[in-house]
């Protein structure tokens, strides 16, 4: 018997005690796994729809949301004549109805625009994308949900469009998504000669700084940012980021309290059994270490616990025909050490009271409790 | 027995209940190796205590003790001796209950972190001597109440102590069964040279020791070899 076996007698002893201890961090794990890869996901797509094939990004300055930004159709033509610039694809995003379906995210965007080239065409052909008057263009998840196929009329809002092509994406936004000529996008969202941003190709990519510092001092309304650039300081995505690990925190402090709760009850219902160890030469450290040993066994229990939980939940959310692929689980390996990290810490910190007055217990004391 | 002397104290005291309570009022005693000493008195008489202060499980309030040549009023040398020089007996065998024998006996060894296999053969050694080799796999409530304090015995001889500290070891069992613990605690004494204090309230078992301390009200009231020593 080693010193960790001691560790397994005592989680082994008060089964349910350790488990709820168990379920408490598992519980956490879970949660900050499940909700901080779904955000990590949602963040990843949108940052896809705008990062195309594109360095740099330029929409309006202190807007809350893309969804409300404005950018002239005669400054995206200012920028496609800049000599630097390969090429500038304007997209205006906005939010549709179509039957029992209350959001979907309409795209509008010019032929020329590359995620067009990139689509994996089901239906109608990407060279017949804006030839078609009344025409809508489907990603394929869109057109599952919808029940629509191509040459079918389906209705948009208050409007109606004839089904002129559908195509797949691999992000779950496009794919969920509608698309529309833009000139036709912005007569149905009453946005006339404006993009929401416009996605910017440069030819020679190390004059990045440069075409920032030109575009932002010839339009004062406008930003330029690099696509790494934008996704930090991307208000939304910082607000997103923040929610989840404050939500999985809050997780973890509830798993840490089970933790304490757990240690505390463990070490006042054998106050005497350490006594004895102290009797048989266990210094303060060791017996705080067979309690802190302890926590460090729930913690990985429960993160074993979580993290199965975590993946099993993201993969049935993934596969939900009700979330129409919008769910596209990212789990990073900083997320995840971070997650495991948060999970010894707390389980630790949940111990660290019930260790310390563990050590403190006087033998000649605790023999005579009863 | 042997002539080095182990335990020194001088006009030790304790009191509890921030002084309300005292418990020992000046004792005094030498304790030389091999000795069988019993300390003989009622429940409440400070016995517990005093062995308590030996055996540095608490601290006195006043004079002098040194056992082993280590001073128990400061806490590394306390736990020293725990580890090291002294063994404990209590009257409630105070084994951890979810335990083998073999594992009871295997915890002073890992408080001191003592190689494996060293261990393994201390244990079987013990075992053999007090009588439950046959026992070793078994879970402390699945043994006799004589079986578990000579597996307290065994565990408090494992780190080879100088000095076995005994409470009440024969308190909780039947006289056949005391008789038994009691005649393997002689038996230590005379076979590994062990000095072995007895806190007892049972006259037969004082009166067979090499000398009997007659504890009352925290004083030791009289010194003297017990009937039929020699």
């Amino acid at each position: 018997m080693r010193f960790l076996a001691l560790v397994f007698v005592n989680l082994r002893r008060h089964k349910l005690r350790a488990l709820i201890g168990v379920a408490g961090i598992g519980f956490g794990v879970a949660a900050m796994l499940t909700i901080l890869s779904i955000v990590n996901g949602a963040i990843g797509m949108f940052e896809r729809i705008l990062a195309v094939d594109s360095h740099y990004l330029v929409f309006e300055k202190n807007v809350s949301d893309l969804f409300f930004s404005s950018v002239p159709d005669d400054k995206t033509a200012a920028l496609r004549g800049m000599a630097n610039v390969a090429s500038a694809e304007p997209l205006l995003f906005g939010l549709v109805t179509s039957g029992d379906r209350p959001i979907i995210t309409c795209f509008g965007l010019e032929p020329t625009n590359p995620r067009l080239a990139n689509a994996k065409w089901l239906a109608g052909r990407r060279e017949e994308f804006g030839r078609t008057p009344g025409g809508i263009w489907l990603g394929a998840r869109a057109a599952e949900f919808l029940e629509a196929k191509a040459g079918q009329k389906i209705a948009i809002g208050k409007g109606e469009f004839t089904v002129a092509g559908i195509f797949a994406t691999e992000n779950g936004f496009e794919d969920g998504g509608v698309f529309l000529p833009l000139k036709d996008a912005q007569t149905f969202f009453s946005r006339e000669g404006v993009a929401s941003v416009v996605a910017i190709k440069l030819r020679d990519q190390t004059r990045g700084a440069e075409f920032k510092r030109v575009v932002e001092a010839a339009n004062p309304g406008l930003m330029a940012l690099e696509n790494r650039e934008f996704n930090q300081s991307y208000t939304q995505f910082k607000i997103l980021h923040f929610t989840a690990w404050a939500v999985g925190l809050c997780a973890f402090l509830l798993g840490g309290l089970g933790v304490a709760n757990t240690m505390l009850l463990s070490v006042f219902s054998r106050i005497r059994e350490i006594a004895v160890l102290r009797v048989c030469g266990f210094s303060p450290g060791q017996v705080a270490g067979l309690i802190l040993g302890e926590a460090v066994v729930i913690a990985l229990a429960g993160l074993t616990l979580g993290l199965g939980l975590g993946y099993g939940a993201l993969f049935a959310l993934e596969h939900m025909p009700q979330f129409n692929g919008y769910i596209q689980a990212v789990v990073k390996p900083g997320m995840l050490a971070g997650i495991v990290a948060t999970a010894i810490i707390t389980a630790v910190a949940g111990s660290l009271w019930p260790a310390r007055f563990a050590s403190k217990i006087q033998p000649a004391e605790a023999l005579r409790y009863e | 027995m042997s002539e080095e002397v182990l335990i020194t104290a001088r006009d030790l005291r304790k009191t509890y209940d921030a002084g309300r309570v005292r418990v020992l009022d000046g004792v005094s005693l030498e304790v030389r190796g091999g000795e069988m000493v019993a300390l003989w008195g009622a429940s409440g008489s400070g016995k517990s205590t005093l062995l308590h202060l030996l055996g540095g499980l608490d601290v006195p309030d006043g004079g002098e003790i040194t056992v082993c040549g280590l001073d128990p009023r400061r806490e590394a040398h306390r736990l020293t001796l725990r580890r090291h020089h002294v063994g404990f007996v209590f009257q409630l065998h105070n084994l951890i209950p979810d335990l083998t024998v073999a594992e009871n006996l295997r915890v002073p060894a890992l408080a001191r972190g003592a190689p494996a296999a060293a261990t393994r053969t201390r244990i079987g050694e013990l075992a053999e001597a007090v009588g439950i080799a046959h026992r070793l796999n078994h879970r402390i409530q699945d043994i006799s109440g004589g079986e578990r304090q000579r597996t307290a015995i065994c565990r408090a001889l494992m780190n080879s102590p100088q000095l076995l500290l005994a409470d009440e070891p024969t308190g909780s069992l039947d006289e056949e069964t005391g008789d038994t613990v009691f005649s393997l605690l002689r038996h230590l004494v005379q076979t590994r040279g062990i000095a072995v204090v007895l806190a007892t309230h049972e006259r037969r078992f004082a009166e067979q020791c090499d000398r009997v301390l007659r504890v009352r009200s925290g004083r030791i009231e009289s010194g003297r070899p017990a009937v039929g020593s020699g």
